[in-house]
């Protein structure tokens, strides 16, 4: 692929404790543009302090994370630097990723000054919220006024009208009632191929990522145990712990099938490094 | 059907619905607060038409000395021969606006390096939250007794001295607030976009938490009169021939027997006081984010 | 033979504005030994029904209708009943196994207590006729080490396990039948299909019938026989599992299952978007949110 537009190499994420809680565990990743990654895994698997620590809202222990060319600093005391409003991201809670206290156009509108302040194109706000499926009207109404779902796809809005050449969406969906979760993401695979954006979606429902993911990476225990192209992984996984998560998903398809119980001795499997489970391509 | 929404253009107290607030006060928390805030109009109406209604010079010696009331005067003579009904009107004009001004100077201070500590964390918070901690270990009056027998007494040096010992409340307060929100997805998403510390704490962090600020600043206007009185009252504050009410009780004291000297300034501080705590706890219930008889998780200031 | 049978039920939410409907009018019927979905999204009103099952409506809620618990001395009202009726029923003929596990097992005390306690209050046991109950039924789902586990705390367990020892407190009696309410939403997919596996084990092995509350069409699929679906407070449809999973009469139903990766009306991620696109919504505050 061209130049990544994100990349890392090596990340670590550690959390104090005794013993010291190695979260991700030297991960390596990269991302182009226009590109939809996934990164699965279940709860504990370090997704979300991947996550966090891409976009520099977690320390990073070691390792690097780059944004094009620049290294991506740690949120901090000073001022975000400006470049890296290239990089937005989107919450697992839409209740609060909106300030209570201001109307939905003026939040947007954050996101449109970002993009002005990069040198890139403005746009209006009312425009954001009918690409989201929003009534225009909306501009004007505060969060509260909204259900979850809606204000999730505000918050979307919002940091694309920002334009970022990537966006971290940290279990963008789990919130939602099942009904939109597809739907919802399946918007903003568009949005971002429209905006030639990388999407790095971080979820733990693997059936919703298949429709929407170019390429996937499944975690486990901080690490990287299988990555690739997606529809082969699911066709075909390889290390046992993909086999597993794969296997255990129920199939509404009203057959009254259990879904396969992964025992003990499974478990033990699932810390093996299997070569060639990693980058994957498709056949 | 779905229970009614409010947006901040809508705000009404005509419109407030009260749940049953678990207080003390019970349901009977808006109308006393309602006839605390009538209360309180009609001093601060007191403070600023004073030198209008006042039947008598409060400072002019010219009447009979110690005279009870109802021969002549509404509360009687003090004993230097002044009206003391003149000297309560026109220390209201003293002790309201003064107490009023130290509790906005107070809120002021308090809130804004309760900020910067919040906000910034790490070294900054510790130094203000220390400085916070230093001023707080003190007991409230002793220190301001301290501070303004050491400035000298006179009216400025007590609110000064009350200021000092005003503001970590409300940083330790507004501390608390801004950590509450700092993490929050909407304000780390502003930080990505962008914003400075600066902006974050105005656009983000500041309209959601000046509610429980307010309801503290309302309960304290009770405390700033108090402590502004007592000062005086112990002669560190008003001077001589002020027609102050912590001082005029002070004075009465000489004069046990006089008991028009002592009751009516008394009873004005009691009002006035009692009339503010109505106000802030009729405030607080109001902003209960528990209440769920209002939309969006009750009504926030 | 039918265990449980809900018959217009009616509950409504006492407001400022005067009372708004929660559950409109629903009919539902649990057979023995079977697994009844009870499958809707947030703001349906299924979880409020199986709490009144149970008489655990809040204050502000009041319930009309009948729901009545079929017994060998015939069948007992449970909507309305006194307090010692109640009494006898919960934990005894009926239980409930919640969300989460850690807030629906006692943080401070011991399994082995909380799996005996109601069990010698309702089978007048003795604690050394309790306690081997007790070690059978953490075997019976699955616990490991039950003797050990006896004298733990919730929190030494994962979440998983503890879903188990709620399941496991929940059987202790021997119920007629069990309200399980969202039981898998909180774990992860792998320790879900543990669970899934333990209930259904659970019916066919001791006949327990099962109300299974969830939002959850994939669970819904794996192990209910009939399954009910509301919507805003009223059954929009009531099917045996595999004829509602593959043709549901409903439009409803069917704009659920086009939604779901894996059904067999499943539509493409294209027409989603664009039936999400095609009616911009305005503000609706309605709850709906996740479960």
């Amino acid at each position: 692929m061209t130049a990544p537009v994100l990349s890392t190499s090596d990340l670590v994420v550690e959390y104090r404790g005794r013993p010291v809680v190695r979260a991700v565990d030297r991960v390596s990743l990269e991302i182009g543009a226009g590109e939809v990654v996934a990164l699965v895994g279940e709860s504990g698997c370090g997704k979300s302090s991947l996550a966090r620590a891409v976009i520099g809202i977690e320390k990073r222990a070691s390792g690097s994370v780059t944004f094009g060319a620049l290294d991506v600093p740690v949120l901090g005391i000073r001022r975000r630097p400006r470049a890296l409003t290239g990089m937005q991201m989107v919450f697992q809670d839409p209740n609060s990723s909106l300030n209570p206290r201001r109307r939905v156009g003026d939040q947007i509108g954050d996101g449109v000054r970002a993009a002005l302040a990069r040198g890139e194109s403005g746009s209006d706000p009312r425009e954001w919220l009918e690409r989201v499926g929003l009534d225009t009207s909306a501009a004007a109404r505060y969060p509260h006024e909204f259900s979850g779902g809606q204000k999730q796809r505000i918050a979307i809005a919002r940091s694309l009208a920002a334009r970022p050449g990537m966006l971290v969406a940290d279990e963008p969906i789990s919130a939602l009632d099942a009904s939109t979760q597809t739907s919802v993401a399946a918007l903003m695979r568009d949005l971002c191929l429209e905006a030639g954006a990388g999407m790095l979606f971080i979820s733990h429902d693997l059936s919703v990522v298949r429709r929407i993911a170019d390429r996937t990476l499944v975690m486990y225990r901080g690490r990287i145990v299988e990555s690739g192209h997606t529809e082969t992984i699911w066709q075909d996984p390889i290390h046992p712990y993909t086999e597993a998560l794969l296997a255990a998903i129920p199939v509404p398809d009203g057959a009254g099938r259990l879904p396969d119980t992964p025992d003990d001795a499974d478990r033990l499997t699932w810390t093996e490094t299997i070569p060639e489970a990693l980058e994957r391509t498709a056949p | 059907m779905s229970l009614p929404t409010v947006t901040t253009d809508e705000i009404d107290p005509g419109k407030l619905r009260w749940r049953r607030p678990r207080l003390r006060l019970g349901r009977w928390s808006a109308p006393l607060g309602i006839a605390g805030a009538a209360v309180a109009l009609i001093w601060i109406l007191v403070a600023v038409f004073a030198p209008l209604i006042e039947p008598h010079d409060p400072l002019a010696q010219n009447l009979p000395i110690l005279q009870a009331p109802g021969h002549g005067t509404f509360m009687g003579t003090d004993e230097l021969g002044r009206d003391v009904f003149s000297r309560v009107l026109s220390g209201a004009s003293v002790t309201i606006p003064l107490s009023l001004l130290l509790v906005v100077m107070s809120v002021l201070i308090g809130a804004a390096l309760g900020s910067i500590a919040g906000f910034f964390g790490r070294w900054v918070d510790e130094l203000i939250m220390r400085i916070t901690d230093l001023v707080m270990a003190f007991p409230t009056v002793i220190l301001a007794m301290v501070i303004a027998a050491a400035l000298g007494a006179s009216l400025f040096n007590a609110v000064l001295a009350a200021l000092i010992v005003s503001w970590p409340s409300y940083a330790r307060l507004t501390r608390g607030l801004v950590l509450s929100l700092r993490q929050s997805n909407y304000v780390v998403s502003g930080q990505l976009l962008g914003f400075s510390a600066l902006r974050s704490l105005w656009r983000d962090i500041a309209p959601n938490i000046l509610g429980p600020i307010l309801v503290l600043a309302s309960l304290d206007i009770g405390t700033a009169i108090l402590l502004l009185s007592g000062l005086s009252f112990l002669g560190l504050g008003a001077k001589p021939p002020t027609a102050e009410w912590g001082s005029m009780v002070s004075d009465a004291v000489q004069n046990f027997d006089s008991w028009w000297l002592g009751l009516f300034p008394g009873l004005a501080i009691l009002t006035v006081v009692v009339a503010f705590n109505f106000i802030g706890d009729a405030l607080r219930d109001a902003l209960d984010p528990k209440s769920n008889t209002l939309r969006g998780g009750g009504l926030t200031l | 033979m039918s265990i449980l049978t809900i018959s217009d039920l009616h509950i409504s939410l006492r407001t400022p504005d005067g009372p708004r409907p929660i559950v409109d009018g629903i009919d539902l019927v649990l057979e023995k030994g079977r697994i009844h979905g009870l499958a809707g999204e947030s703001g349906s009103g299924k979880t409020i029904t199986a709490l009144a099952i149970l008489g655990l409506l809040p204050d502000s809620m009041t319930a009309s209708g009948s729901i009545t618990l079929a017994s060998d001395a015939g069948a007992t009202e449970l909507l309305g009943a006194p307090r010692h009726v109640l009494g006898a029923i919960r934990g005894r003929r009926v239980a409930m196994v919640f969300q989460d596990p850690s807030t629906s097992l006692h943080p401070q005390i011991a399994i082995g207590r909380q799996l005996t306690d109601h069990m010698r209050h309702h089978l007048k046991l003795r604690k050394d006729a309790a306690r081997p109950r007790a070690l059978e039924l953490l075997e019976r789902v699955k616990v490991p080490d039950p003797e050990g586990a006896l004298k733990k705390f919730p929190h030494q367990f994962s979440g998983g396990q503890r879903q188990r020892i709620a399941i496991a407190v929940a059987l202790a009696c021997d119920p007629d039948v069990l309200l399980a309410d969202e039981p898998t939403t909180a774990l992860d997919v792998t320790v879900q299909a543990g669970i899934l596996e333990l209930l259904r084990e659970l019916v066919d092995d001791s006949g327990v019938s099962v109300l299974l509350v969830t939002h959850d069409l994939g669970v819904m699929s794996a192990v209910a026989d009939e399954v009910t679906v509301m919507r805003s407070g009223v059954v929009v449809e009531s099917a045996p599992r595999e004829q509602l999973f593959t043709h549901p009469q409903h439009e409803y139903t069917k704009s659920l299952l086009a939604a779901l990766p894996g059904s067999a009306l499943e539509a493409s991620p294209e027409t989603l978007v664009h039936d999400l696109l095609a009616a911009p919504a305005a503000a609706a505050p309605s709850q709906e949110d996740s479960p």
